[in-house]
C-alpha cells in the first residue's frame, strides 16, 4: 500500500516528479555502539541511475544490503515501487515476512565477489531462478538465459561452471543471472573491486550498456569515479552514514559543494 | 599353538559368511548415519525452538556414551518396552544412529563452509528454502565432505565388530564362535584381522584419492 499522505494531482497540468521508487525514511543500522547510517532520508526515481561514491565504512554497501534484504535496519521505512520492505521501529524484532519476500523480487543484486553458485553452469544459474520463482518452464527459461549470455558476450560459455571462467566473464554471467528475474531495480555492490585491472572493462562496457537501454533503476557503489560520471544520472556522496552531497555527475566531479566530497576526491582520483 | 593350514582353509568359507555380514551392516548403517546425519545438521542449522535444541542434545549424547552401552541398551533393555527387532536390525540402527551423531558435525562443518556469498545470491533470487538447501548448499557442503564420510565408513567397518555382543553373527561373531567350538583361536582370528585389513587398507587409499578429487572449489 503506498502510503496516502500525498493527494494525487487531479490535474495533468500541475508537473510533479515521479514517485520515487526507492525510499528510504529515517533508515538507521547500528552494529552494536557503531552507527553505520544515520537516520537515512533517500530517494531514487524510477528508471534513475544512481551512482554512490564514498569512503569504505561509510555506509554505501549497507544501503544496498538493506534493499537486498541481506541486512535488516535498526529503524526506518524502506518502500519499494510503493510496497513497504523494511517497516521497523527500533528495538523491535524483525521476522521476514510474505510482503517483504514479494517485494524482494522487484531488487536483483550484483556482488563484489560474483557469487556465483560453482557447481553449477552459466545456464544453470541463471535459469535456477526463473524456473523455480518465477515458475517459468524450462524452455522459455533456457531461450532467454541464452539471449542474455548473448547480451553479456558469453553466448559460447552457457556450459562452463565458473571455475572454468575468469573473473570478468563469472561477473558477466552474475549480471545475466540477476536479469534473469526481471528486476525494476538491480543493484551493483562495487562489481570490479575484486577484478584484475584487465578484466574490469569486459565488466563496466555491460554495465553501460545497460545504463544506455534500459529503464531499469540502477543503483551502484563504486570506486570506478570515472565510470560513474559517465554513466549515472547522479551521484550521491556518503560519509560516516550520511549522504553528505547529490547531484548530477558534473556537478559533483567537477564542482563538489561539500569540503568532505573535496577531499575524498581529491584523495581518490589523485592516481 | 602352532598354525593349522587345513583347519584354517576349512574354516575359511565360514569367515567369509561373516564378513558378509559385516559388510552389509557398515553399508546399511553408513546409509543410515548419512541421512540421519544430514538430516540432524541441517536442523541443528535451522535453529527452530525446541526442536534444533533436542537433536543437539541427541548428538551429544550420543556422541558422550559408547556404543557397546547403546548396544546393550537396544538389544536388551528396549524389548522390555515392546521395542525388539531381531539382532541384525538392532545392531544396523545402533550402530547408524551411533555414527550419525558424528557424521552430522561433519555436515556441520561442510554446510559452515559454503561462503556466506552463496547463501547471499540465494537470497538476492528469492530462492525459497527448501531449494537453497537442496540445490545450492547441500551439493557444495555434502561434496566437501565426502573424504570425511568415508573415512566413517571404515571406522563403522571395523567398529560393527561390537555388535558380536548383542549376537549379531558377523565376521568377529563368527571367529569368536569358530574359536570357542574348536578351541582353537589363533587361525580364526588371525583370519578375520587379515579380512579386516583386506577391506579397510584399500578402502582408505580410496578416501585418500577421494580428498584429493573432492577438494573445495572456493
Amino acid at each position: 500500500m503506498r502510503p496516502s499522505t500525498e493527494p494525487q494531482p487531479l490535474s495533468a497540468d500541475v508537473a510533479l516528479a515521479p514517485d520515487p521508487i526507492i525510499r528510504f525514511q529515517n533508515v538507521s543500522k547500528n552494529w552494536g555502539s557503531n552507527q553505520v547510517l544515520k537516520s537515512l532520508n533517500f530517494e531514487v526515481a524510477p528508471g534513475e541511475k544512481v551512482s554512490i561514491i564514498g569512503p569504505s565504512g561509510s555506509g554505501k554497501t549497507t544501503i544496498l544490503r538493506i534493499l537486498m534484504t541481506l541486512e535488516t535496519p535498526t529503524e526506518g521505512l524502506v518502500t519499494v515501487d510503493g510496497d513497504t520492505l523494511w517497516d521497523v521501529t527500533a528495538g523491535q524484532k524483525v521476522r521476514e515476512t510474505k510482503q517483504l519476500r514479494e517485494t524482494r523480487r522487484k531488487i536483483g543484486m550484483v556482488f563484489q565477489q560474483f557469487n556465483l553458485f560453482p557447481h553449477m553452469t552459466a545456464m544453470e544459474n541463471i535459469i535456477e531462478a526463473p524456473i523455480h520463482v518465477l515458475g517459468m518452464g524450462k524452455a522459455e527459461a533456457k531461450e532467454r538465459a541464452a539471449d542474455l549470455l548473448n547480451l553479456v558476450g558469453l553466448g559460447k560459455h552457457m556450459n562452463h561452471t565458473p571455475p572454468q571462467m575468469s573473473g570478468g566473464q563469472q561477473q558477466r554471467v552474475a549480471i545475466a543471472r540477476a536479469l534473469a528475474m526481471r528486476p525494476k531495480v538491480l543493484l551493483f555492490d562495487e562489481p570490479t573491486s575484486a577484478l584484475d585491472p584487465e578484466l574490469i572493462g569486459e565488466v563496466l562496457n555491460v554495465i553501460r550498456n545497460l545504463a544506455h537501454t534500459t529503464d531499469m533503476t540502477m543503483l551502484m557503489v563504486t570506486h570506478e569515479m570515472r565510470f560513474a560520471e559517465e554513466i549515472s544520472d547522479r551521484v550521491v556522496m556518503f560519509d560516516n552514514g550520511a549522504a553528505v552531497e547529490s547531484g548530477p555527475p558534473a556537478q559533483i566531479f567537477k564542482d563538489p559543494q561539500q569540503e568532505r566530497t573535496r577531499t575524498f576526491l581529491r584523495a581518490v582520483l589523485q592516481h | 599353538m602352532i598354525w593349522d593350514s587345513n583347519f584354517a582353509v576349512s574354516v575359511f568359507p565360514l569367515l567369509l559368511e561373516g564378513l558378509w555380514v559385516t559388510i552389509q551392516i557398515t553399508l546399511l548403517g553408513t546409509l543410515l548415519a548419512a541421512v540421519l546425519g544430514l538430516f540432524f545438521a541441517v536442523l541443528r542449522r535451522l535453529a527452530i525452538p525446541v526442536l534444533s535444541p533436542v537433536v543437539s542434545f541427541f548428538v551429544v549424547f550420543v556422541r558422550g556414551t559408547p556404543l557397546l552401552v547403546q548396544a546393550y541398551c537396544a538389544f536388551f533393555v528396549l524389548p522390555a518396552y515392546g521395542v525388539s527387532f531381531d539382532a541384525f536390525t538392532t545392531g544396523v540402527v545402533v550402530i547408524g544412529v551411533n555414527y550419525s551423531a558424528y557424521m552430522a558435525e561433519v555436515y556441520r562443518s561442510g554446510i559452515q563452509g559454503v561462503p556466506s556469498g552463496q547463501w547471499e545470491a540465494a537470497t538476492a533470487l528469492s530462492l525459497p528454502g527448501v531449494r537453497t538447501w537442496g540445490r545450492i548448499i547441500l551439493p557444495q557442503a555434502v561434496r566437501t565432505v565426502v573424504p570425511m564420510l568415508g573415512n566413517y565408513l571404515i571406522q563403522m567397518f571395523k567398529d560393527s565388530a561390537v555388535l558380536s555382543a548383542i549376537t549379531v553373527v558377523e565376521l568377529m561373531a563368527t571367529a569368536q564362535a569358530i574359536g570357542s567350538s574348536n578351541f582353537r583361536y589363533l587361525e580364526p582370528l588371525t583370519m578375520a584381522a587379515m579380512l579386516f585389513l583386506a577391506i579397510s587398507y584399500p578402502a582408505s587409499r580410496l578416501v585418500n584419492r577421494l580428498e584429493r578429487r573432492y577438494a573445495p572449489q572456493h
